[in-house]
């Protein structure tokens, strides 16, 4: 048998990962798996209602249950000033309800017992006397003169209007839809989806009552920023808050806000003396934490004839629930929705939006996505589509015709985002090569002679990941900079701190991967540690694929910054000048003889025992990196399906992604990415949805209604790649965690519309389910 | 609180006696009880799969089956899947293969992957998808788990044909 040397863990290897090791096992440890001595377990009474005012809560049967300790309701909360909270975009949301309750599922009132099954039998002896109000479930309706008022303990709130907030150039954009030959128009929605990470939300919160100490175990994604909120709003020093987050069961952004079971629990923790659990049921957690997406968008295109875009004119409406909770940057009411140009070279564009509250949960969190570019994407690829259709163009041939080229980047956008770098056409002909493009179009035409329905789907997806800079990029006022802190030990094995947090990414792996790049210590040397904010440097967190953008890059320059201070301790065990010493691959040497050199682990050991005359003793760096420029990672996806026209059924037959993320850390781990999103794509697309009925029940509470793809109807991926380089990221990475959930959804569903659209079907909402698609050929008569 | 009711389980082999609640379910008597904590609770309705063990050799989605009801049954959870100091081959292939990522599904889908290969030692992809569509995975898209399942029936396969005594894994 062959012997294969070891893989370093140099950037480009697909080494395995480390943290596995522990996740085979059993090994992980998990926020459920967290015990403490003594601790207590909570259990959330949550509102049966949409909308109903509180006329009383009778806590009395829940108090007398054996092993209660405690009951805690909004009034008790009141009187701690912990009624409210404020959210991640600057709204207020209540802890637990004291007038109202304004969705069904709301946190009323919290048991605290020695016992989970005893927390969650009490919980269920809470007596709440409501008085039902209407219940306002769309933005539409919630706009309209004379709805019900959701948010009126909000002072100078007279409507559910939250927000109206525009990018682009209007007059630049009406001057263009003036001149065009056609306009092509697509009004579509995107439906209410939920992250749904397979492990719920939970905390286990620690209060000391003799030092004031509060240890927080939390599901969060963002630990630093969960921290300096907590000090905010519960009025604790910050110094005396340590959040811990352990490992985590996916996130897809469901762990980026703050519930109110954290707070309650950490007041419970605060006030009885002893620690506190709450761990979410699935059914609290699809009913009651950050949803996604609810976009009503109308999207306009302009076009000459012979299929140039000239201009794009966008109004969305967004349905923000009860409490405006999304996690937007402060300038951006609408997250980065104003990337929706995309791929495509737009001399103007405008965008309109407005927020409405309404009595369903709050959220509006970027599921797998980077603050509402999904919505984006998804709106641009499919308004290409129809205009595609509506002008019998190829779908590919208008995007070649539009896009972006090559020689234009560093390019404005009409919305003023400046992509970095980029090859569209590049990425769309390795698909179409890949896919076989050209055969399949032919067999697409001899089937609908005979009938049968196919399709082929394209989308051509641009999204903008990495959030800062600083400058503009905020969460809560804090800058989206991120931070490495590097320190190599005397024996020349290493530990880097980081402030992102994976919740399955693999950045034990792929950060280790960058310091073996940059200092040559082999990956397996390297201990990477996050989500302890008492030892981690401060960070905004891992959402929005920012980790490599942001915090790959602070990686990459702490270890720079090492590199430099161990080039002068190399001069000095080589009796050379530093000026003069050269590194390569774990080695140092004076310029022009390679063979007599110091490896880094000789230098490190000489940090700690023989240093040059004057320089400080160790081998240790933190570096805080506020991007320059946010990344855009790009690509083509091309999805082949079959449609039954008995049943409506779509079967996806193939997929073939490819993705240009720039510089790839880990090629194995990047496959793995796209490979989940584009399953969470299909699921979006296909599958998933959570909808209310008139008085705001929530339908899709549970794995049975919000249905999640399985391996039986989940498609193969056929992957491929380009890579053209983020031009100002230290080693040229872009971030992917995301981009197949933006790029996918538009991909089948315009396979679906590519099946039909010569039946005169122009657009069918998500989920395209069967039931949609039979009704829509029925319509045109088109269905067996 | 309820009477309880004393119950033995074979759980990894070791016998386990406990006093329970009759309403106690078989995942909060392994994580609670026992501490055996890489049984992870994904959706309290039997959809998901992240809590599914073995009893009797049968994949069981522990959060809906009582603990009273395992009285007298051999349980396996992902803690028993090592045989002394060896990782079980479904364990050595979902890391080679890059079959997970966040961990939280993977306890599950390996014991149902081990149920599989025992039934039958050369699973077709559809074969795999097929027993594995009843544990929900929302990190990897299925493919690497499925080619992780190919693998470690190559891996049994091979390990099944050199003798008894050498073998690394158990039958």
């Amino acid at each position: 048998m062959a012997v294969e040397t070891p893989l370093k863990g140099n950037i480009g290897d697909s080494i395995k990962r480390k943290e596995d090791d522990r996740f085979i096992r059993g090994k992980g440890n998990y926020l459920d798996d967290v015990n403490l001595p003594g601790m207590l377990h909570m259990a959330i009474n949550r509102s049966p209602f949409a909308h109903a005012r509180i006329k009383s809560i009778n806590t009395a049967a829940a108090q007398a249950v054996p092993g209660v300790v405690a009951v805690v309701t909004g009034e008790l909360l009141a009187q701690h000033k912990l009624a409210w909270m404020p959210t991640l975009s600057g709204d207020t949301q209540a802890v637990l309800a004291t007038d109202k309750v304004r969705f069904q599922g709301q946190e009323v009132a919290c048991v605290i017992a020695n016992d989970p099954y005893v927390a969650r039998d009490a919980a269920a002896l809470i007596e709440v006397d409501y008085d039902v109000l209407q219940a306002v479930v769309n933005p539409q309706q919630a706009l309209k003169p004379g709805a019900p008022l959701i948010r009126d303990e909000k002072e100078g709130q007279k409507d559910n209007h939250i927000y109206h907030w525009e990018a682009g150039d209007k007059a630049k954009t009406d001057e263009a839809f003036s001149k065009a030959d056609r306009v092509v128009k697509l009004d579509t929605f995107y439906p209410r989806c939920h992250p749904s990470p397979l492990e719920t939300c939970g905390i286990v919160a620690d209060v000391n009552p003799a030092t004031g100490h509060a240890t927080l175990w939390m599901t969060s994604q963002a630990p630093h920023a969960h921290r300096t909120l907590f000090a905010i709003v519960a009025g604790l020093p910050e110094q005396n808050i340590r959040i811990i987050s352990p490992d985590i069961g996916g996130g897809f952004g469901n762990k980026v806000p703050i519930y109110p079971g954290y707070v309650v629990a950490t007041a419970a923790s605060l006030l009885i003396g002893k620690p506190v659990k709450w761990v979410e049921d699935r059914s609290e957690n699809l009913i009651s934490t950050g949803f996604a997406r609810d976009y009503y968008m109308s999207g306009e295109l302009a076009l000459r004839n012979d299929g140039r875009m000239l201009g794009l004119r966008v109004k969305m409406l967004s349905d923000n629930g009860a409490f405006y909770a999304d996690a937007q940057p402060t300038k951006f009411r609408a997250g980065l929705f104003h990337i929706v140009t995309g791929s495509y070279d737009l001399p103007a564009a405008h965008v309109e939006t407005d927020g409405a509250y309404t009595n369903k949960a709050p959220g509006g969190v970027a599921y797998r996505c980077s603050f509402r570019v999904t919505e984006a994407s998804y709106l641009i690829e499919r308004l290409v589509e129809s205009a595609a259709l509506e002008m019998k163009m190829d779908p590919t041939e208008i995007r070649l015709k539009n896009f972006i080229q090559p020689e234009q980047f560093p390019y404005m956008s009409a919305t003023g985002f400046e992509y970095d770098s980029g090859n569209y056409p590049k990425a769309m002909q390795v698909a179409l090569d890949k896919l076989g493009y050209k055969e399949l179009r032919k067999e697409q035409a001899e089937k609908r002679k005979k009938g049968e329905l196919m399709g082929i789907g394209v989308a051509s997806f641009t999204e903008v990941v990495g959030a800062g800079p600083g400058k503009h990029y905020d969460i809560a006022g804090l800058r989206m900079f991120d931070s490495a802190e590097l320190r190599v030990h005397p024996t020349g094995k290493a530990i880097l701190k980081l402030g992102v947090k994976s919740q399955g990414q693999g950045h034990e792996t792929t950060f280790a991967q960058i310091v073996t790049e940059e200092l040559g210590i082999p990956a397996a040397d390297i201990e990477v540690q996050e989500g302890d904010t008492d030892n981690t440097p401060y960070g905004l967190g891992t959402y929005a694929s920012r980790s490599t953008p942001v915090g790959g890059a602070a990686t990459a320059m702490v270890s720079r910054k090492l590199r430099d201070k161990a080039k002068i301790i190399a001069a000095h065990l080589l009796e050379a000048s530093a000026a003069d010493i050269e590194f390569d691959h774990g080695k140092f040497f004076v310029r022009g003889s390679p063979s007599k050199s110091k490896t880094i682990q000789d230098v490190a050991f000489a940090a700690y025992t023989n240093l040059p005359d004057g320089l400080e003793a160790g081998l240790e760096g933190v570096t805080y990196y506020d991007p320059p420029n946010m990344t855009y990672p790009f690509g083509t996806y091309l999805v082949v399906v079959d449609i039954d026209r008995g049943t409506g059924q779509v079967k996806v037959r193939r997929m073939v992604a490819v993705d240009d993320c720039g510089v790839r850390i880990n090629p194995m781990v990047v496959e793995g990415q796209i490979h989940g999103g584009l399953t969470e794509g299909f699921g979006i697309a296909f599958m998933e949805l959570i909808t209310f009925d008139e008085e705001g029940n929530c339908i899709g509470s549970n794995f049975t209604d919000y249905l999640l793809p399985t391996s039986w109807e989940t498609p193969k991926f056929e992957m491929g790649e380009t890579v053209t380089p983020s031009p100002h990221h230290p080693i040229g990475a872009k971030g992917v965690g995301e981009s197949a959930t933006v790029g996918s959804p538009a991909a089948y569903v315009n396979a679906v519309i590519d099946a039909v659209g010569h039946l005169g079907i122009r657009n069918i909402d998500m989920p395209v389910t069967s039931d949609k698609v039979w009704a829509a050929l029925n319509e045109k008569g088109a269905a067996e | 609180m309820s009477v309880g009711q004393l119950i033995t389980v074979t759980v990894n082999g070791e016998e386990k006696s406990a006093e329970v609640e009759p309403r106690l379910l078989l995942v909060h008597f392994l994580r609670e009880k026992l501490r055996l904590t890489g049984t992870h609770i994904g959706c309290d309705t039997t959809h998901c799969g992240a809590c599914t063990v073995l009893v009797d050799g049968t994949p069981v989605k522990s959060c809906t089956m009582l603990a009273v009801q395992a009285d007298g049954q051999q349980v396996t959870t992902v803690e028993g899947l090592m045989t002394g100091g060896a990782l079980h081959p479904i364990q050595a292939a979902f890391k080679e293969e890059h079959g997970l990522q966040c961990g939280f599904c993977t306890p599950g889908m390996m014991l149902t992957s081990v149920a599989l290969l025992k039934e039958n030692q050369d699973p077709t992809d559809d074969d795999i998808r097929w027993a594995l569509s009843g544990n929900i995975c929302r990190c990897t898209g299925y493919m690497n788990i499925v080619k992780a399942v190919k693998t470690a029936a190559v891996q049994m396969k091979a390990a099944a044909a050199v003798p008894a005594e050498t073998a690394a894994v158990r039958s």
